[in-house]
């Protein structure tokens, strides 16, 4: 990444590359209802991007778009500089792609530990036939796999829990192991899906620390959509601001906030 | 050892073993309902169609001879040649991942994300045709079985439990095999289910579909491995059966007795599953020794089972191992 002509490096020192990901008039339609009205941005390799707008706007929607849950009308996908044809949203797991849900979806009858690894199943390659047999290639593999769920799990600090049935955790913690999940599957995009939502200030600054330490760590590209304006400015190299399905807004946090129309349409004005 | 007390271990043995089968079948229930959520109607159905496969193989058996010469007017019956057991114990196998494989891709792919009952009812559907092709393909008489399992009373422990008690105990061979193959099955399902990558994946269907693709895993692969799994345990428990009692279409019918099974080792358990069977199976028999023949006239074998589930649903609808249903409100 350092080498290509494309690749800048930002002020606190972290590389950031080419573009990786990029959504080309992007139109999505639930029977009447538009969505998504011919959207374009891109997501460059290693940056942090942020996709804000009041409720509504389409920000989901968008995200179920770039992980395949929806299958937009109109509009192309390009990744890793070619463009994606539609496919399931488990194809879109296998390239690389991983996500968090608003409402979290963990595998609740299954303790934290097995989450995390079921995040690791695209990256085991052992058929049926050498999982059934075990010993050797399926057992290493099994080895190694469950070795990097714990660094994982270190990372996020949540060994004291790896063993409880997640549907006891409460609400915090349940988010912190779905992110631990994504982050197991190695991707080169993660997908965070209002990763601070229902956190007290303690609670936010955790999850950003964390957020940015992967980042900074793996170099993870990061696509997440946040409401507190705070956090956005603090965490991401570049915002796009979306309103009632239209892009109103795309550059950096600085930009954004003094953009008039984001300012009209959600940012609103500070009170004398 | 005085002859009552002999005469209830040996009911005790008896239904510990017909607890065995009723469990067999009950885990191939269990499976599709753990990965998928339906109900499968016609898992007796798949166990019949499955012995009947077997013995058609075996045989040499033309599939569809009636419509063939009813069609051409011909009197083909058989090929010729007889298919050793173990063989044909292979081809059965491939035959059922084979149905597994239409049913996920001409039936099921259609029905995601419907209600349970619409899914029951496909698998109603299911029923009836896989046992009209049943008919259709391999006729409807009742054929007999020879895997060369060993039938009849098992001598050693007759003679070893006279000369220690002062009375035989009469255990059949057949049952003692069927115990011992339930075992091994369960256990590997269960490790498969714990310790494996494709195991991990379907617990992981079987809870949330939307994480389940989330993390890679592809909806259709997980139900066709596991329609084909509940394939293979009906295929076992067709086997027993039907090397009991001959094959034939009245075998279906066992799935009934399953479901009181369910009911109280819970739907989504494999342990669960044997569990059930045996209480069912011991609960049966020692119910009709002690108290149904002397007291009530006899024949509560039928309707034990039912009673015992009912007083399960009023006060542990989940059943002993099922999933109690959390909600943080």
């Amino acid at each position: 990444m350092k080498d290509n002509p494309d690749s800048y490096v930002t002020d606190d020192g972290r590389t950031i590359g080419p573009t990786v990901m990029e959504m080309k008039n992007i139109t999505l339609r639930f029977g009447g209802v538009e969505a998504i009205k011919d959207i374009s941005f891109d997501i460059r390799e290693g940056e942090i991007r942020a996709i804000i707008g009041p409720n509504g706007a389409g920000k989901s929607s968008m995200l179920n778009v770039i992980s395949g849950f929806y299958v937009p009308q109109e509009g192309e996908v390009w990744y890793k500089g070619a463009q994606r044809p539609p496919m399931k949203p488990y194809q879109v797991a296998q390239q690389g792609i991983a996500r968090t849900f608003q409402n979290i979806a963990l595998f609740e009858g299954m303790s934290v530990l097995d989450n995390v690894m079921t995040g690791r199943l695209t990256q085991m390659k052992s058929g049926l036939l050498a999982q059934s047999l075990w010993k050797g290639k399926a057992e290493r593999e099994e080895v190694e796999n469950r070795e990097i769920a714990e660094k994982v799990i270190d990372f996020l600090e949540i060994q004291a829990i790896r063993k409880t049935p997640v549907a006891r955790l409460p609400y915090g913690l349940k988010k912190r192991v779905e992110l631990a999940r994504a982050l197991a599957a190695e991707p080169t995009i993660l997908l965070l899906d209002e990763p601070m939502a229902g956190m007290n200030v303690e609670e936010k600054e955790d999850m950003s620390r964390f957020i940015l330490d992967v980042n900074d760590e793996f170099g993870t590209t990061i696509a997440l959509i946040e409401h507190d304006m705070g956090v956005v400015m603090d965490l991401s190299d570049r915002v796009v601001v979306m309103d009632y399905g239209r892009k109103i807004g795309d550059g950096s946090p600085h930009d954004v906030r003094n953009n008039q129309e984001v300012i009209d349409a959600y940012l609103g004005v500070a009170h004398e | 050892m005085p002859e009552q007390l002999a005469f209830t271990i040996e009911v005790f043995l008896n239904g510990l073993m017909a607890g065995v089968l009723y469990a067999l079948v009950a885990l191939g229930f269990v499976l599709i309902y753990k990965a998928s959520g339906i109900f499968n109607y016609a898992q007796g159905v798949m166990a019949l169609f499955a012995a009947l496969t077997l013995v058609g193989i075996m045989e040499g058996q033309v599939p569809f001879s009636h419509l063939i010469n009813a069609i051409l007017g011909t009197e083909v019956h058989h090929f010729g040649w007889h298919v050793p057991a173990f063989l044909a114990i292979l081809l059965t196998m491939v035959v059922m991942i084979v149905l597994a494989y239409c049913v996920q891709r001409f039936v099921f792919r259609y029905l995601v994300g419907q209600e349970p009952i619409i899914l029951f009812m496909a698998t109603i559907g299911l029923a009836y045709f896989l046992e009209g092709v049943g008919d259709l393909m391999w006729g409807s008489e009742i054929k007999t079985l020879d895997v060369g399992l060993p039938q009849g009373i098992n001598v050693w422990i007759d003679e070893f439990t006279f000369e220690a008690t002062g009375y035989g105990f009469f255990i059949d061979n057949l049952d003692i095999v069927a115990s011992i193959v339930a075992a091994i099955l369960v256990i590997g399902l269960v490790m498969f289910a714990q310790y494996t990558k494709q195991g991990r994946a379907m617990r992981a269907v079987a809870d949330d579909h939307q994480a389940a693709l989330s993390v890679g895993v592809s909806l259709n692969f997980i139900w066709i491995l596991v329609w084909s799994l509940a394939g293979f345990v009906a295929l076992v428990a067709g086997i027993m059966w039907g090397a009991k009692s001959g094959v034939q279409f009245s075998l279906s019918l066992i799935a009934l007795k399953a479901l009181p099974v369910l009911m109280l080792g819970g739907f989504t358990s494999i342990p669960g599953a044997i569990v059930g069977g045996l209480i069912i199976g011991v609960g049966e028999k020692l119910f009709e020794f002690l108290i149904g023949a002397p007291f009530l006239g006899g024949a509560t074998e039928n309707w034990f089972a039912y009673m015992l589930a009912l007083v399960f649903l009023v006060f542990r609808p989940q059943g002993l191992f099922g999933e109690k249903i959390i909600e943080r409100v």
